[in-house]
C-alpha cells in the first residue's frame, strides 16, 4: 500500500469518527456476557445460520434462543466454502443458500432480533462476504441494524486491519478466536485486538456435535486469561446441559451451534426453545458441576 | 459516498517493480495486495511450522542436493525441451519448443512439488499427508511420494472429478492411497479443498497438508513456486543452448497456477520475453460456464490468500466450469494476481472448443498426445504465434515455448467423447464387433482364461 493511499485512510477514518457515536458505545457482547456475571452465572450464547430454513423461520428461532435462556446470538451467514464448519451446519447453509438467501438478509435477522429480545446478537461470517459488500458498509449496515459486532473464523487480526478501522468506527465487536495451538505471543495479540469476548476453541477441528468436551478446552481459557482476556467463552463440540455445566464452570460463556441447529431442523422453533432452555439450566455455577 | 478505496487498487506499478530490482523468488507472504493468511487461527501455528521448516530447507545444502537428486534420478529431470516443426505450422510459422513436463514420472509437472513437500513434511515429523487433486494428476503424484517415503496418504477428490478421472482414481489406489470423494458444493477441486482443510485443522499434529499448486495460506504460494521453479531454470537454459537466445514467448495454462508460475519464474526477469496464462474459458466467457478467473473475476479471499476469485455479488464462490478438471478452479494464485495488475503476464481465457482442437493439432502434428489442461496452452501459442507472425518479419526467426505440464492418458476417454468417437453405450467404436463368444458371461466377473478352459 502506498504512503499516499494509507495516509487517504487514515483522513478517512478520522472524519468518520468524528460523525459516529462508535467509539463511546460499550461493547454489547460485553455488556450481555457482565449481566450474566451479576447473576452468579456464565452466558449462554447460541449460533444458528439466517435464512435457515428460510429468513422468516431463522428469525422466529433466534427469538425463541433468545427468550429462553441465550445471553448472546451468534447470526451465521450461509456460505459457498464453509471450511471450519461440520456436515450438520454445512447442510443446513447449502440449504439457505439453495432457497435463495441473500447477505442482505442478514441485516433483517439482526434487527429483528435484536428489536425481540434483550439479547447481544453477534454475526458470524466468513470473510469473503464481508470484503465483497466492503468492510466499512458491512459495518455500517451492522450497526445501523442494531447487531453488536462480527465473529471471524477464517480472518485473523494479523489480516484484519480494515475491520479494526471500521469496527472502532461504528462501535462494534470484533470476536477474534483462539485455538489450542495457538502460541502465546498469538493469544496476546489476539486477546489484545478482540473486542466483546475472546473465542476460545475447545479443541482442533470444525463444528460439530461430540461426545465429550475436549481437555484442551480448558487451557485454552486460562492462556487467553494468562493473556489478559477479560471475557471468554468456550465453543465446538458443546452440545447438552453437560457439557454446558461442565464449561461454565471455567469460563465466562459457553457457545453452542450444532445442537441448536439439529434442533432447529428436526422441530423448528419451539425446539430451539426447549433446548434453550434446557442448556440454560446447566449455567449457574456450582450447578451439580 | 464511495465508503471504500477501490478493490484491487494495483499499488505496485510495473515502473515500481523494476526499480525495487528483481521480481523473482518473490518471498511472500504478500504479493502486492495479494496473498496473506486468511485461515482460521487454528491452522496458523502448523503454517507458522511449515514456513520456518521451508525457510530452513532451502538454504540447506543437504536438502537442496536431496531435490536434485530425486529431481534427475527418480522424475526423471531436466525434462526435455521439443521443437514441434510441424504444429509450428498452425502457430504462424513461429518455432514452437515443448516443455515436457509430460514426460516426468507421473505424467505431469506435479512430481517437482510433491517431493519437495512430502520431504518437509517427513523434516517436521508428520507421518501422513493428505492433498486434494482436480484432475487426479497431483493425487496421483501425492500417493507417489507417499509412497515412495513411506507416508500415510488420503486424497480428497470432488466427486464430478472422480467419475471425469476414474483412471487415476484407480492410479492412487494402486500405489496405496485412500481416495475420499468429497460430495459437498460443486463436488469438484474448490470442495476437495475444503474437506481437506477440515481433515488438516483435526489431524494437524500428525498431517501435513500437501497443496497442490501456487495458491493457499503463506507460505505456499511461495513454497510451490520455489519447487516447480526448476521448470523455468531448464527451460531457460535449454532455449539458449538450443537456438542462442531468449524465447519471445512463453505459455503455459493456469487453473491455480502452479506450471505457469515454474515456467514464468525463469524469465521474469527477461523484460524482452511476453508471458503468457491461459485460463479455462469452458464454453466461452460469455456464459456462465467457464474458469476464467483472473479474465472475470474480482479481488477477494478463498482457502487462504487474497487473489482474484469468481464470486457473485454477496461474495459467494461461484462454481466454474471446464472440460479440463486440472483448470475447474474458480480462484488463482496471488503471484498470478499481482503478475496481472503490473502487467508482467497476460491473461487470457481458452474455450473447451479451442483446447480440444489444439489437442488434435498436438497429436496429429507431433505424435504427442496432451493433458487437456496443457492443450490450453498449446491453443494459446496457436494464437500467440499467429500475432507475432503478424508483427512482421520473418516468422521463423520467433521463438514460443509452450509448458506441456502433463500427458494427455488420463483424458482419453473425455477426448474420444469429444470427437465422437464413442458408441452410445460409452463404448469406443468399432471396438465391439468381435463375432467370437464372449469369454466371460458377467462382465468383470471371473476372467476370460478360466472361461475358456472350462
Amino acid at each position: 500500500m502506498s504512503a499516499t493511499d494509507q495516509h487517504a485512510q487514515q483522513q478517512g477514518t478520522q472524519s468518520g469518527s468524528a460523525e459516529s457515536t462508535g467509539r463511546t458505545t460499550a461493547s454489547k457482547a460485553a455488556a450481555a456476557i457482565d449481566r450474566a456475571r451479576a447473576e452468579g452465572r456464565a452466558a449462554l450464547v447460541g449460533y444458528l445460520p439466517a435464512g435457515f430454513p428460510t429468513v422468516q423461520e431463522s428469525i422466529d428461532a433466534a427469538i425463541a434462543l433468545a427468550r429462553n435462556g441465550a445471553d448472546v446470538i451468534e447470526i451465521g451467514i450461509p456460505y459457498s466454502d464453509p471450511v471450519m464448519d461440520g456436515s450438520v451446519i454445512q447442510a443446513a447453509t447449502t440449504e439457505a443458500l439453495a432457497n435463495g438467501f441473500h447477505v442482505a438478509s442478514v441485516f433483517d435477522v439482526v434487527k429483528a432480533v435484536t428489536d425481540a429480545t434483550e439479547a447481544a446478537v453477534l454475526v458470524m461470517t466468513y470473510w469473503n462476504p464481508v470484503m465483497r459488500l466492503g468492510v466499512d458498509e458491512f459495518a455500517r449496515r451492522l450497526a445501523e441494524a442494531g447487531g453488536a459486532g462480527l465473529i471471524t473464523p477464517d480472518l485473523i487480526p494479523d489480516e484484519a486491519a480494515e475491520w479494526i478501522q471500521a469496527s472502532d468506527k461504528y462501535g462494534l465487536d470484533r470476536v477474534f478466536l483462539v485455538a489450542p495451538s495457538s502460541t502465546a505471543e498469538r493469544m496476546a495479540m489476539t486477546v489484545a485486538a478482540t473486542r466483546g469476548f475472546t473465542y476460545a476453541v475447545s479443541l482442533m477441528g470444525v463444528t460439530g456435535a461430540r461426545a465429550s468436551v475436549d481437555e484442551s478446552a480448558r487451557r485454552v481459557v486460562a492462556e487467553a486469561r494468562a493473556a489478559g482476556a477479560e471475557r471468554v467463552c468456550v465453543g465446538l463440540g458443546v452440545s447438552n446441559a453437560e457439557h454446558v455445566r461442565e464449561i461454565a464452570a471455567y469460563a465466562d460463556g459457553v457457545i453452542v451451534g450444532t445442537a441448536i441447529v439439529s434442533a432447529l431442523r428436526d422441530g423448528g422453533p419451539d425446539a430451539v426453545g426447549e433446548l434453550a432452555a434446557e442448556l440454560s439450566r446447566g449455567l449457574e455455577r456450582g450447578a451439580g458441576a | 459516498m464511495a465508503e471504500n478505496a477501490p478493490e484491487a487498487s494495483a499499488e505496485t506499478h510495473p515502473a515500481d517493480a523494476f526499480l525495487a530490482g528483481s521480481l523473482r523468488h518473490a518471498p511472500g507472504p504478500y504479493f502486492g495486495a495479494y496473498g496473506g493468511r486468511w485461515m482460521p487461527e487454528s491452522l496458523i501455528a502448523a503454517l507458522d511450522e511449515l514456513d520456518e521448516t521451508f525457510e530452513k530447507a532451502k538454504q540447506d545444502p543437504d536438502f537442496l542436493a536431496q531435490i536434485a537428486d530425486l529431481n534427475r534420478n527418480y522424475s526423471g529431470r531436466p525434462s526435455l525441451l521439443t521443437e514441434a516443426k510441424r504444429f509450428s505450422q498452425h502457430a504462424g510459422g513461429v518455432r514452437v519448443f515443448l516443455k515436457r513436463e509430460d514426460l516426468n514420472h507421473t505424467g505431469s509437472h506435479k512430481i517437482n512439488n510433491v517431493l519437495g513437500q512430502a520431504l518437509l513434511a517427513k523434516r517436521m515429523g508428520k507421518t501422513r499427508i493428505i492433498a486434494e487433486t482436480g484432475a487426479g494428476q497431483h493425487g496421483v503424484a501425492s500417493a507417489t511420494a507417499a509412497a515412495f517415503l513411506g507416508l500415510e496418504c488420503v486424497v480428497y477428490m470432488g466427486a464430478e472429478d472422480c467419475r471425469r478421472q476414474a483412471l487415476n482414481v484407480a492410479r492412487m489406489q494402486l500405489l496405496g492411497a485412500t481416495v475420499v470423494p468429497v460430495t459437498n458444493g460443486s463436488q469438484t477441486l474448490k470442495d476437495a479443498i475444503n474437506d481437506a482443510l477440515r481433515d488438516w485443522v483435526a489431524n494437524v499434529s500428525t498431517t501435513h497438508y500437501l497443496l497442490g499448486t501456487a495458491a493457499g495460506a503463506h507460505p505456499f504460494p511461495a513454497m510451490v513456486r520455489f519447487f516447480h521453479e526448476v521448470i523455468g531454470e531448464e527451460a531457460r537454459e535449454q532455449v539458449l543452448e538450443q537456438t542462442g537466445r531468449l524465447p519471445d514467448a512463453v505459455c503455459a495454462c493456469v487453473g491455480g497456477g502452479s506450471n505457469a508460475i515454474g515456467i514464468f519464474h525463469g524469465f521474469l526477469d527477461d523484460p524482452s520475453v511476453r508471458l503468457y496464462g491461459f485460463e479455462a474459458g469452458g464454453e466461452g466467457v460469455e456464459t456462465a460456464h467457464h474458469a476464467a478467473t483472473i479474465t472475470l473475476g474480482r479481488p477477494g479471499v478463498l482457502h487462504g490468500a487474497r487473489s482474484y476469485l469468481m464470486q457473485d455479488e454477496d461474495g459467494q464462490t461461484i462454481e466454474s466450469h471446464s472440460i479440463s478438471a486440472g483448470l475447474d478452479y474458480p480462484g488463482v494464485g496471488p503471484e498470478h494476481a499481482y503478475l496481472h495488475d503490473i502487467g508482467r503476464a497476460t491473461y487470457e481465457p481458452i474455450t473447451d472448443t479451442e483446447a480440444m482442437e489444439a489437442f488434435s493439432v498436438l497429436c496429429r502434428t507431433e505424435g504427442i498426445i496432451p493433458a487437456i489442461e496443457s492443450s490450453h496452452a498449446l491453443a494459446g501459442a496457436i494464437k500467440v504465434g499467429r500475432r507475432l507472425a503478424a508483427e512482421g518479419g520473418d516468422p521463423a526467426d520467433r521463438i514460443v515455448i509452450v509448458n506441456l505440464s502433463g500427458r494427455g492418458d488420463k483424458d482419453v476417454q473425455t477426448a474420444a467423447e469429444w470427437f465422437g468417437m464413442l458408441d452410445e453405450n460409452g463404448q469406443v467404436k468399432g471396438t465391439t464387433l468381435s463375432t467370437r463368444r464372449p469369454k466371460g458371461f458377467v462382465p468383470g466377473e471371473g476372467t476370460g482364461a478360466v472361461e475358456e478352459l472350462a
